[in-house]
């Protein structure tokens, strides 16, 4: 079974979680997974495998329930050497001075966020200080999604718009849904979805990205702005 | 080697030329590409550029559909295996027979992210046949009409299965390598097995990828593996699969050269540099140079301080004794994870003002560089990912500094490039008709969190947690590689960069660039200035766009998963 587990795990688990289910190319550790260490024979795993975490980027995958509580096996068949509580909960991640990160968010933030506005009770949403800091940081994420403390906070974050202007001089506008170099295509307010042919700078396209000053902020961020930025949200309750 | 054993392989060696019509011609691999696709790169020059002119700039915009084939992984036509109900289509036409071989039972069937075949690998192209292939799966198509000829399936053991690079070709054999660490022999006439021999210990938890270099007669083959394991790069011998060489990339003994820059010998042994990517060939010096992997531990680093040689290395070994010329290392003491894998490629040009034999690679961690390939002297150095924040200079040789405090800590690191680099290992593509060296780049932002505390470290890619927080952009970027300088980025749409190419990358004279985008377009762009020409979407393009003349007519030929799609002018 730990051998049939073991083939399963290598050809579909092993790139983005290792070899050694401690972590891999993308994929988080195993082996101190809430959820693999709560499992007894693939059923508290099954969910995650047949269905995939599309927001994190694990892709769903197609085995059965034999083949899960093989791979299960093979899993609980790890004795990670020295394995202890303290490597299943590193040491947290407030490191930073929150009175340094206080006059970071004022000078950097407050024009678009508030404390007592649309940030209020911010610190108190979050369980996990590591995903308060990748949420700041990118609301809704980037590749990789959140690690540790379960599900995100529902967050209202505004979805990236854009703006068409047609030959006509008419202008569509919506949600953008997906964007090449030959084709647009966005949700209008009432629902209506529309794929519009681009064809070079014709017609106008505005992207409207409410993210973007965040982006703008990553080139500029020492590691020590981050760490007392999330100190001080910390304490945002 | 006695006498007699050196006028079987002479003679074997001229084979290939006798039987040409049938079996692949190995001067083919020395000229220009023209009407064939006979190694990774098309040639050994690793440029991926090909003379072909027939279609160009004024006609691309009527490129067509000549056929499409989806082939089926696994034991048999109709899925059967384990979770075989996604698997799909049957191979276009049907009817062709599998032939099974491998040493597991089976169990483990299809590719990567359970779904079917995923082909991320060159394609062959001789003689009108196109000879492809996924993890376990090898396939001979008919390049007329795409109809499969035969396919081959080898049962594992396991092993990753992230992908195959392709098949190599010496004669009429093929050679390919399985993730469970074989190297098969294929008759390309029928499929049929003509040996395997294992090329690393699956129980170290080596995973092969590779597709193996023929040079003469030699079958160059590189491993992968991500836990703690030595790289090297192997040379078989075609007729028997017997080993003629083995090069580490670490120090395996005292006194070897490198071991200076570990810590312990202990550390140099397990210290990784997975050669993984064909490399480039030098048929005038006899040189082959490629790139290896990152050093391991990948991210706790602590207990491998120094340069790490030959990690993260660009390396010279000439290919009739196994022995390394020169070296250049890229990035000394990588600490997350970005291989230097990417394909080097071969440029004769003009460099300050004077003709020079060159190699030009752009790496995983966002820098260019040019050396002198016969001598390995480095030349230039420049960042060619603007985001990349993770050194602090060059030194005195002219590679980057690492900065420690990049490197993954408890609180996390805020480093671009992510994990999955500026680039990564779809191959780039140089032109020598406008000079500019094309790549994919990406310039995205992840934060690193050191969660292995315990000063022992964590093994292979252990003891972190990457996440990604965002993105400044994807590119097409084209690097004049007399300055180093970027001549032009044609950026990818989309919100915070949108998604970039995912593909490789194709020149040809007709200057023509040929690469696919995250929308899911194959798409023909003007080289000079990367304008889009022409565009097909048909989904995800995972291998590298390549061409090749058949019946007087220019094909393109690239691969969406488990789909070949082969383009053609009227």
């Amino acid at each position: 079974m730990v051998a049939r587990g073991k083939a399963l795990y290598g050809v579909q688990c092993n790139f983005c979680h290792g070899s050694d289910a401690r972590g891999g190319e993308g994929g988080p550790n195993l082996l101190r997974s809430q959820i693999v260490l709560s499992d007894q024979k693939g059923e508290a795993i099954a969910p995650v495998i047949q269905n995939g975490r599309p927001d994190q980027g694990m892709p769903k995958f197609d085995l059965t329930a034999a083949q899960i509580s093989d791979i299960a096996a093979f899993l609980h068949s790890f004795r990670v050497g020295g394995y202890d509580v303290s490597r299943d909960r590193p040491p947290s991640i407030l490191v930073g001075d929150a009175k340094a990160g206080e006059s970071y968010f004022r000078s950097k933030c407050a024009s678009c966020h508030s404390v007592t506005g649309d940030l209020k009770g911010f610190g108190a949403k979050f369980e996990d200080p590591k995903q308060l800091q990748q949420t700041w940081l990118m609301p809704g994420g980037g590749r990789g999604g959140f690690g540790r403390g379960g599900q995100a906070p529902a967050l209202n974050v505004p979805p990236t718009t854009v703006t068409v202007t047609l030959a006509s001089g008419q202008k569509v506008e919506g949600r953008l849904g997906r964007i090449d170099d030959f084709l647009v295509a966005l949700t209008e307010a009432d629902g209506t979805e529309r794929t519009i042919r681009r064809d070079g700078d014709t017609p106008k396209v505005e992207i409207h990205d409410p993210l973007a000053p965040h982006r703008q902020l990553l080139p500029t961020y020492t590691d020590k702005d981050i760490h007392d930025l999330t100190a001080y949200l910390v304490t945002v309750k | 080697m006695t006498k007699i054993d050196k006028l079987i392989t002479i003679s074997l060696w001229l084979l290939p030329a006798i039987v040409a019509g049938q079996g692949l011609d190995s001067s083919l691999l020395t000229k220009p590409l023209t009407d064939s696709w006979p190694t990774y790169s098309g040639d050994y020059s690793g440029k991926r550029y090909s003379k072909l002119t027939q279609l160009n700039q004024s006609n691309v915009k009527n490129l067509t559909l000549a056929w499409t084939a989806r082939v089926t992984a696994g034991a048999g036509g109709a899925p059967s295996g384990p979770g075989g109900g996604g698997r799909g289509g049957r191979g276009f036409g049907g009817g062709e027979q599998t032939i099974v071989g491998g040493e597991g039972t089976g169990e483990a069937v299809g590719g990567f992210g359970g779904g079917g075949a995923n082909i991320k690998g060159s394609i062959l192209q001789v003689n009108g046949i196109l000879y492809v292939s996924a993890p376990d799966n090898a396939w001979a198509v008919d390049a007329r009409d795409g109809r499969v000829l035969w396919h081959y399936f080898w049962k594992t053991k396991g092993g990753t299965h992230i992908g195959n690079r392709g098949l190599g070709m010496w004669g009429n054999w093929l050679y390919m390598e399985t993730p469970d660490d074989y190297l098969v022999c294929l008759d390309a006439k029928t499929g049929k097995e003509r040996w395997h021999k294992v090329i690393s210990d699956f129980g170290e938890q080596y995973f092969s990828t590779m597709a193996p270099v023929v040079i003469g007669n030699h079958i160059l083959v590189g491993t992968g593996d991500d836990l703690d394991a030595p790289g090297f790069l192997q040379s078989f011998d075609p007729e028997t699969g017997d080993r003629q060489w083995i090069w580490y990339s670490v120090p395996m003994k005292k006194g070897d050269p490198g071991l200076e820059t570990w810590p312990s010998l202990d550390a140099a042994r397990h210290g990784g540099g997975q050669v993984w990517i064909p490399g480039a060939y030098d048929p005038e010096t006899h040189l082959y140079i490629f790139g290896t992997g990152n050093p391991t531990p990948a991210y706790t680093a602590g207990n491998r301080e120094g340069d790490n040689l030959f990690t993260c290395t660009l390396v010279a070994v000439n290919i009739d004794t196994g022995k390394m010329a020169w070296y250049y290392q890229t990035a000394p003491h990588d600490t997350h994870d970005w291989d230097a894998t990417q394909t080097p490629v071969l440029i004769d040009g003009e460099f300050n003002g004077r003709p020079r034999k060159l190699v030009a690679t752009a790496e995983r961690d966002g820098y260019f560089f040019v050396l002198d390939r016969t001598t390995g002297e480095h030349l230039l150095t420049t960042k060619f990912a603007f985001a990349a924040n993770w050194a602090k200079g060059l030194n005195d040789r002219g590679a980057p500094v690492r900065d420690p405090e990049k490197d993954s800590t408890v609180a996390g690191s805020l480093v671009s490039p992510t994990n999955g680099g500026s680039t990564n290992w779809p191959p780039p593509t140089y032109s020598p008709d406008t000079g500019l060296f094309y790549v994919p780049e990406h310039d995205g932002y992840a934060m690193y969190y050191l969660t292995e505390t315990d000063p022992r470290g964590a093994m292979g890619l252990g003891g972190k947690e990457e996440l990604g927080v965002g993105s400044l952009g994807s590119f097409l970027t084209a690097i004049d590689y007399k300055t180093g300088k970027i001549a032009w980025r044609h950026e990818y749409p989309g919100s915070g960069g949108g998604g970039g190419g995912s593909s490789g990358l194709l020149t040809t004279a007709g200057k023509l660039l040929f690469g696919g985008d995250a929308g899911g377009n194959l798409v023909a762009y003007d080289a000079t200035n990367g304008k889009p020409l022409w565009h097909s979407h048909i989904g995800q393009i995972s291998n590298a766009p390549e061409t090749y003349m058949l019946d007087g007519h220019q094909y393109l030929l690239t691969a969406a998963g488990d789909t070949l799609y082969a383009f053609t002018l009227y």
